[in-house]
């Protein structure tokens, strides 16, 4: 399977990463080899098999509901591009 | 007097138990070190000179109030993942470059409060995700056995600087076989512990139902002491197993009498390298030799298709955990864009490399709409056969025993521009992160002067055996003794 050039630009997005020219072309053949090795998998028999997420016997962690010392805010905010008011600051999303 | 580099963590601890030697002349011994052959190795990334003198001096002041412990005052390099405060933490990419984290990991705390001196962070493949680090955004570390080969990945850099004597010892993380993959080409001991065994709180996410923190030592014995230090059930890590750590360093030299070795036919395939076929099956001798019995006739079927369940679970995690790279919150930031959304796509566009866009877009892709349930959904259902494969594997035999990779360390460049060729490497590790087992790489031999790992396995939580194993093995050669002798 090849993915076409208006497949890898949809994945791009999704996954909100721009790529060059460049880059469309050698992703989009990289990632259809890699991808038809998926198939692979057709060969396991999965009838009935349930999924496994993860490989521990554990359901449902519960921690006690107490309030504890967070980071301190400034030291957090001094790690952002930009911040104003104690805020992250972003362009605006609408115009 | 030793050559202070070339010590164990065991012997160094026993040093400075008698106070032969100060903390300080074993980290100063340490830089000294990286001074020295850093410039060809290149395993670090950041050397925190002038704190690790003073964690040596804080631990030399423990130590001559009468405190012993078997990290106290012992160099230690830690991979660029481990978030530490104070410490530039960049996981060897341009995103983190300058990202300096507001708090420890837990390993990193844990390894503090046993006096442990760290000299540095070490390089990486680029968020974890490679075999060589050649996907580091910033060098690509050399093997200290043949600078012109890969020391393996992606913890490259914390595997060859204990190969390179620049660190007693180090930890990495192993996703796929980041840990084990890098020991077996650099010669070193390096140990993936059962998934749950160590905490997770502070290491930089990639997959985070296959991530797991670990040692690399010159020996067993340390891998059995360091393990010790960084075990145990943590709050802030919902997925560390409540369970007791015992002292992994107790059982170790029990010797192999009446151990059930097994291998599967899977893991020894007609285009394995002649020259790691042969140091495997001597070390299958040796295990016969001390009492063991070997069973050459298991089976894991599904081998196969589980570099295809890890090429899908494992980017499917990335692509979630690597979404808060926005350029918003911390690290590489695009403010040129006309849009919020332009400043996002131009943040990750720029701030990840290659491999790490391939695989946030093959996860992407794998989690979309209309592939979810043929790609994601069946690795995950394949994941429980795999797993079931490994139970049924571990009624006739007590460690499973394969080689860790297919080929020795490949020359730098080689596989760059091959994906697939370079997934290929973790063919026989990738599985046990799979399946969430203990494994463990020793060394094993070599070829044309190249190291050689062995890899054993275990069933989940049983570590002992694996090291118990791993530690007669290691005494019936003197492999893991070896040095590189970096005259490049």
């Amino acid at each position: 399977m090849k993915l076409e050039r208006d497949a890898v630009l949809h994945i791009a997005r999704l996954a909100r990463i721009a790529l060059s020219d460049e880059e469309i072309e050698t992703f989009g053949a990289q990632l259809s080899e890699i991808i038809g090795h998926f198939d692979t998998l057709n060969a396991v028999d999965t009838e009935g098999v349930e999924p496994t997420a993860h490989t521990l016997p554990l359901r449902n962690v519960m921690v006690d509901d107490v309030s504890r010392p967070s980071l301190p805010q400034d030291e957090v905010l001094a790690l952002a591009p930009l911040a104003e008011d104690g805020y992250l600051r972003v362009r605006a999303v609408l115009e | 007097m030793p050559d202070l580099t070339d010590l164990t963590v065991h012997a160094a601890a026993g040093l400075l138990a008698k106070r032969e030697v100060s903390s300080r002349e074993l980290t100063q011994a340490a830089l000294d070190r990286i001074a020295a052959v850093d410039d060809r190795v290149k395993a670090f990334v950041t050397v925190t000179g002038e704190r690790a003198l003073a964690q040596a001096d804080a631990a030399d002041k423990r130590l001559a109030a009468g405190e012993r412990g078997p990290l106290l005052g012992v160099p230690v390099a830690l991979k660029d993942v481990l978030s530490t405060a104070g410490v530039p933490t960049t996981c060897s990419s341009r995103m983190l470059e300058h990202f300096v984290p507001p708090y420890d990991a837990t390993v990193v705390r844990r390894l503090a409060e046993a006096g442990a001196v760290s000299v540095g962070k070490t390089n990486m493949d680029e968020f974890a995700m490679g075999s060589s680090t050649e996907n580091s955004a910033f060098f690509t570390t050399r093997n200290p056995w043949d600078l012109e080969r890969v020391p393996g990945g992606s913890s490259g850099g914390s595997a060859a600087a204990v190969a390179a004597r620049e660190a007693t010892y180090a930890l990495g993380s192993d996703t796929g076989g980041s840990i084990r993959q890098p020991a077996a080409l650099c010669g070193v001991v390096g140990m993936k512990p059962t998934y749950g065994r160590v905490s997770r709180y502070g290491l930089v996410a990639f997959a985070s139902s296959l991530d797991q923190i670990g040692p690399f030592t010159r020996d067993v014995r340390d891998c059995a002491t360091v393990l010790n230090a960084i075990s145990g059930h943590d709050p802030g890590d919902a997925t560390s197993a409540p369970v007791d750590t015992p002292d992994f360093a107790a059982g170790i030299d029990a010797g192999a009498r009446g151990l059930r070795v097994g291998v599967p036919r899977e893991y020894m395939p007609p285009t394995l390298d002649a020259g790691v076929r042969r140091c495997i099956e001597d070390a299958l001798r040796a295990f016969e030799a001390q009492g063991a019995t070997v069973d050459l006739d298991l089976t894991l079927p599904s081998t196969e298709a589980a570099l295809a369940v890890y090429y899908i679970i494992a980017p499917s995690e990335a692509s979630a955990n690597l979404a808060r790279y926005d350029g918003v919150k911390y690290g590489f930031s695009w403010q040129r864009g006309e849009s919020m959304w332009e400043n996002m796509e131009e943040t990750r566009g720029r701030g990840f490399g290659a491999e790490v866009k391939r695989r946030i877009m093959i996860g992407t892709y794998a989690l979309s709409s209309g592939y979810y349930d043929a790609y994601y959904l069946k690795a995950q259902k394949v994941r429980t056969v795999i797993r079931r494969e490994f139970d049924a594997a571990f009624e006739r035999c007590d460690v499973i025993v394969s080689p860790v990779t297919p080929t020795p360390a490949f020359k730098i460049g080689e596989k760059a521009d091959d994906p697939y060729a370079m997934y290929l490497n973790d063919v026989f590790t990738l599985p046990v992160n799979i399946a969430g087992l203990p494994g463990i790489s020793v060394p094993a031999g070599f070829v044309d002067g190249l190291p050689v790992g062995l890899q054993i396995i275990g069933k989940p939580f049983d570590e002992a055996t694996v090291l118990r194993a791993a530690r007669a093995f290691e005494q019936t050669a003197d492999w893991h003794m070896r040095a590189p002798a970096l005259t490049a």
